[in-house]
């Protein structure tokens, strides 16, 4: 095969080449990128969860308005209510939101995901929910002291088939 | 401020082309072989793809091990130096687009008639970096983990998703085998998409260059594999959802802004969204002035095709004849499409000077620098023409002359036809022809410098007749920064032409309408 240009100048351009996939290697896992500080760990907070729907009784003056067979004595609506949850880590609140009922008919759970980074150490922390009409308090409260190791992923989620709150 | 940072960057392209062009000559030029090249190493990062999926393994367990078994003692040589390929490769992509990118901004080729492939470019940045972070999830090692959280948690800033789809990674028990599935599809969609998109962004162009030289594709292949022996890519150890994976060893050409995901994903977004709103404005930010698009004379046309042959845009087609005239066909202009190169003026027989008989018409013509005008200044130029030897100089406005006086400056030196040459010469108007073009690496009009060249050769119709003496005529191939260099190769040339025999003297033009036609037939 005739060469377009001398073999020196190919292994010029072969250098080049080289040099060019030689950096690309190197940016390709370097410089190392720290997510979280040394010496800190992580909490997730998340959940999915849905409120209970807030029915009320029909009167008997409104069932009798209503076709026989449809005359039943709970009128709930579709939607659904807000859950009310804060998370508070050593004593200082870091998370306190109402979060909306998902989907366009507000019919859907009402969910959350938040990640912080805590120092690494025994910390004590308290999830609480309220997903009741109730106007003051929590439905569902866990106090824990957790030991956080440094790099160590805690994740916090609501079962309530599980009791409550729990740790994965 | 744009045309500031253009003119930058065209210099940076410029020095670094000439460096090039000094040791591997412009045809294995990477810089002029970008498009080419990233073709090529999507079909390496496809090949090399195809072979580590054999071996791979969708579950949530095995994919970690199954991508460790190419690196192990034994399969390091085939299915490591494959996944070194299949990962630097894909860097080189992102590297190879960001340069074509900038290399086409620099040279002002996205605005105007270009302005297609400029947006239809977009898609594909966009579906090289999915392909590619969907590629690193599929790892499932630390980085895998780190991509994994962090683009579900980007994503789940768009409320769009029911359920936040992070929590898929809160804790190891909350994986499934069926996102690795789903995965897997994606990484192969993907690409597949990539392609389609990479088909779409060349549709608007004649020839294009979707593979390098053989030479340069075997030099890039020897270099990947240098760089698979002496670096192999590996894994960053097994994903484990209980721990953060801190510190991580990034890919910063796939991963670049994932540090800014974690601290503020509504700005990410926000960033990525202007980002792709301001590239898909630039070829309007300003509009490009327009010349207008060619027009065709039907009167000197017999649909010979060379003009569409030589057309770099497409913007040329044949059509069923729609006047009187014993021909099959007609050429029509797009005129969305025409960037008024005039390439088509200087490929089209009907383009003589030689005719003496009414207006000089040609077949297929530029209404902003007609064949006629250009006749016209280069009777003006041999008039003015005092010092011995004579030069008529045939300019490119996008070369080393483009901005100069006392030329015949033209949108590009392949809007002259030969016969231009053969007229100036065999006439006696000048000594000598300077065809100062672009440099050879980076033709504004991207097929002016290779036509101009076979037609002085022989090698492409339409021909320079044999009769021009080729010692009279100077090819310059040089970019707006190489004024010297055309300078010091214009007076290298006086002083051969010197040497020379006297041109003849100008005398009458003889040929008629009706022969040129009958030629060109």
């Amino acid at each position: 095969m005739k060469l377009p240009v001398s073999m020196p100048r190919l292994v010029g351009l072969f250098a080049v080449l080289a040099a060019v996939m030689a950096l690309a290697a190197a940016f390709s896992n370097a410089p190392a990128y720290r997510q979280i500080p040394a010496g800190t760990g992580v909490i997730k907070f998340s959940f999915s969860h849905s409120a209970s729907r807030e029915c009320r009784r029909r009167t008997p003056a409104e069932l009798a308005k209503l076709p026989p067979n449809m005359r039943r004595p709970l009128d709930c609506p579709r939607g659904r209510r807000g859950i009310f949850a804060e998370l508070a880590i050593d004593d200082v609140v870091v998370f306190s939101e109402e979060l909306p009922p998902s989907g366009f008919a507000k019919d859907g759970p009402s969910q959350i995901y938040r990640r912080f980074v805590v120092p690494a150490g025994e910390r004590t922390v308290a999830a609480r929910l309220r997903d009741t009409p109730r106007a003051t308090g929590f439905d569902h409260e866990r106090v824990e002291t957790v030991t956080v190791k440094p790099g160590q992923s805690l994740a916090l989620d609501f079962r309530p088939e599980h009791g409550g709150f729990i740790w994965r | 401020m744009i045309g500031l940072l253009r003119r930058g960057l065209a210099r940076g392209f410029d020095l670094a082309e000439r460096g090039l062009n000094r040791l591997a000559g412009p045809a294995l030029n990477p810089l002029a072989q970008l498009g080419a090249l990233g073709f090529f190493l999507f079909w390496i990062v496809a090949v090399s793809g195809i072979y580590l999926f054999i071996v791979f393994d969708t579950g949530v367990e095995n994919a970690y091990t199954s991508v460790e078994w190419y690196s192990t003692t034994g399969h390091r040589w085939h299915a490591g130096v494959m996944r070194s390929f299949h990962r630097y490769a894909s860097d080189m992509m992102v590297v190879v687009m960001a340069l074509h990118l900038l290399r086409e901004f620099s040279r002002d080729r996205y605005r105007g008639a270009r302005w297609f492939s400029w947006i239809t470019g977009i898609p594909v940045i966009w579906f090289l970096y999915m392909s590619g972070i969907t590629g690193y999830w599929l790892v499932w090692d630390q980085l895998a983990q780190y991509i994994a959280t962090t683009s579900t948690e980007l994503l789940d800033w768009l409320p769009i998703f029911g359920e936040p789809i992070a929590r898929n990674f809160l804790a190891p028990s909350s994986l499934s085998n069926r996102f690795f599935t789903l995965l897997v599809f994606l990484h192969i969609a993907i690409p597949l998409v990539l392609l389609f998109a990479l088909w779409i962004h060349i549709q608007r162009i004649t020839r294009p260059r979707v593979n390098p030289p053989r030479v340069l594709a075997a030099l890039t292949m020897l270099a990947l594999l240098a760089v698979a022996i002496v670096k192999p890519a590996m894994s960053q150890g097994a994903a484990d959802l209980a721990r953060v994976p801190s510190p991580i060893g990034l890919d910063w050409f796939f991963l670049p802004l994932y540090p800014l995901a974690d601290a503020a994903p509504g700005a990410l977004w926000g960033l990525l969204a202007a980002a792709t709103v301001m590239l898909a404005a630039m070829p309007w930010l300003p509009p490009l002035r327009r010349m207008q698009p060619a027009t065709v004379d039907l009167d000197h046309c017999n649909g010979c095709g060379r003009c569409v042959e030589d057309c770099p845009y497409e913007a040329l087609q044949l059509v069923p004849r729609s006047d009187n005239l014993p021909y099959q066909v007609e050429v029509t202009v797009n005129p969305d499409k025409c960037v008024s190169c005039g390439i088509c003026t200087g490929s089209c027989p009907s383009s003589t000077p030689f005719r003496s008989i009414g207006p000089l018409d040609t077949g297929i013509d530029l209404p902003d620098v007609t064949f006629a005008s250009m006749r016209e200044r280069l009777h003006e130029l041999a008039a003015q023409a005092a010092s011995s030897p004579r030069l008529l100089v045939i300019g490119c406005w996008h070369g080393a002359a483009g901005a100069r006086e006392g030329i015949l400056s033209l949108p590009c030196v392949s809007a002259a036809p030969p016969s231009l040459i053969d007229y100036a010469l065999s006439r006696g108007f000048v000594d000598g022809v300077v065809i100062a073009g672009c440099s050879e690496s980076a033709c504004y009009n991207r097929l002016g410098v290779e036509w101009m060249q076979q037609r002085i050769a022989g090698e492409r119709d339409p021909y320079l007749r044999t009769r021009v003496p080729r010692e009279r005529i100077l090819q310059v191939w040089a970019s707006p920064t190489e004024g010297a260099r055309l300078d010091r190769e214009i007076d290298a040339f006086r002083a051969r032409l010197a040497t020379l025999a006297e041109a003849p003297s100008p005398e009458p033009a003889a040929e008629t309408p009706t022969n040129v036609r009958e030629a060109a037939s």
